[in-house]
């Protein structure tokens, strides 16, 4: 029989090593998986490079993580906020690197990453600084530059409601990354809010198939207000 | 809220007309959706995944997962739709969207496009969806004071900040005029009442066409 489902946040992230590629879904505070980042903390492993929209806020979630002092790199559209300062200060002092790529590039290199494509073209951010070192190409008479897939190794994604299989259901627009991230990893974490039994999941209206999926936490109360604190 | 910004919404919105699919910036460009008629179906993108029409919440009826791409809190009306961020900047970059309205810090004469960073390196970078939506709607309206508050231009024949977009302005709605970018150069479409031609040339850093 197939389960998926593991204990606790703690298990679902004990083998993620030093230097792993860890992608974390969410846009602002809708969506980031507040339980798996706290156990990611714990479990302790560094050096990590970190994919995400955002740069995280006050020094919950990712900002969390990035005070621990455990990510190395982030690859991110949008790290600055009104209350980025935990990131603000560790740019600012060099002690963490930054990849800025827009975010529709950065959707697109995960997608890509998931669907076995290498590198694709797109016109977005040619001639700026953010392709200055790019091959470029002409097609449909439009300049496009060339942007390699990302691939993770892990992806921590907040889903609504799972079953044993892994399939999965979002929130509203807590989906955002969490699907595409969960293509683009080797091993997809899910925390759950409900866990289903088999069938109750409507096929119609599951939005990550459980493929994609390795493993799925039930996740508990605390871990859930705090999120939404 | 200031009537000058209003002012410029107002008239974007008159532009915008029934059956558009719209993605709408942070900043003034928000306020576009309060100037188009509620008898007027627009369809608004926002680039977190959803397509549909939209409201500030109640007092206390905000969800902290029903928000736009300026993590305002927004309350969704009968229509709309959710879909992940792959597919929404598929809509984005694919050139499903009529029009974008964007914020700017400077325009150049050929449509260049400088909204993202001011060049100050102690700044902190971030650019969002700007490029994509730059590059990607089939119109792209920038809406923003046609002169900065030390009275600098922001409408140039090069952009002196670092590129959003390059050639990838449509038409740019100021608190003086509206002009439209074309092969030729920028061409004079309105001005607001009381700005005099001389004013308005003043004001701009390139050339301009009056063919009105």
């Amino acid at each position: 029989m197939i389960n998926k489902q593991v204990v606790d946040a703690q298990q679902a992230v004990a083998d993620v090593p030093d230097g792993a590629v860890v992608g974390i879904g969410g846009f602002g505070n809708s969506g980031v998986p507040v339980d798996l980042i706290d156990a990611l903390i714990a479990h302790g492993a560094r050096d990590l490079t970190l994919v995400s929209n955002n740069a995280g806020g006050g020094e919950v979630g990712v900002a969390r993580l990035l005070k621990a002092g455990l990510v190395r790199k982030i690859v991110c559209s949008f790290p600055r906020a009104a209350d980025s300062y935990v990131f603000d200060a560790l740019y600012r002092s060099g002690q963490l690197e930054l990849e800025l790529v827009p975010q529709g590039t950065l959707a697109e290199r995960l997608r890509a990453a998931g669907a076995g494509v290498g590198a694709f073209f797109t016109p977005t951010a040619y001639g700026t600084v953010l392709a200055a070192d790019r091959e470029v190409r002409t097609f449909n008479g439009r300049e496009q530059v060339m942007e390699l897939a990302l691939a993770l190794d892990f992806a921590l994604v907040k889903a609504e409601c799972a079953d044993r299989w892994g399939n999965l259901t979002y929130r509203k627009l807590a989906r955002n990354f969490g699907p595409v991230m969960a293509t683009a990893a080797r091993c997809t974490i899910a925390s759950a809010a409900q866990m289903l039994p088999l069938g109750e999941l409507d096929p119609e209206t599951i939005v990550t198939p459980g493929i994609y999926v390795s493993r799925v936490v039930h996740r508990s109360a605390p871990a859930e207000e705090r999120s939404a604190a | 809220m200031s009537d000058s910004r209003n002012r410029i919404a107002a008239r974007v919105a008159q532009d915008i007309p029934e059956g558009s699919y719209v993605n709408l910036g942070i900043g003034l460009p928000t306020l576009v959706a309060h100037h188009i008629p509620a008898d007027r179906e627009v369809i608004l993108h926002s680039e977190n995944g959803v397509l549909g029409r939209w409201q500030k919440p109640q007092e206390g009826q905000a969800d902290p997962d029903v928000i736009n791409a300026g993590k305002e809190p927004i309350e969704l009306l009968p229509g709309a739709a959710l879909f992940h961020h792959a597919d929404s900047f598929a809509m984005m970059r694919g050139g499903h969207l009529d029009f974008c309205v964007l914020g700017g810090f400077q325009v150049s004469a050929q449509g260049d496009l400088a909204n993202w960073h001011s060049g100050d390196p102690q700044s902190i970078p971030a650019v969002g969806g700007a490029m994509d939506l730059a590059v990607g709607a089939k119109r792209v309206f920038v809406t923003m004071e046609h002169v900065g508050k030390d009275g600098t231009h922001k409408i140039l024949p090069q952009c002196t900040y670092p590129l959003t977009g390059s050639r990838c302005v449509s038409r740019i709605y100021t608190d003086m005029a509206v002009l439209d970018v074309r092969e030729d150069g920028l061409h004079v479409r309105e001005m607001a009442p009381g700005v005099t031609r001389d004013q308005l040339i003043a004001a701009t850093g390139a050339a301009l066409v009056f063919g009105l």
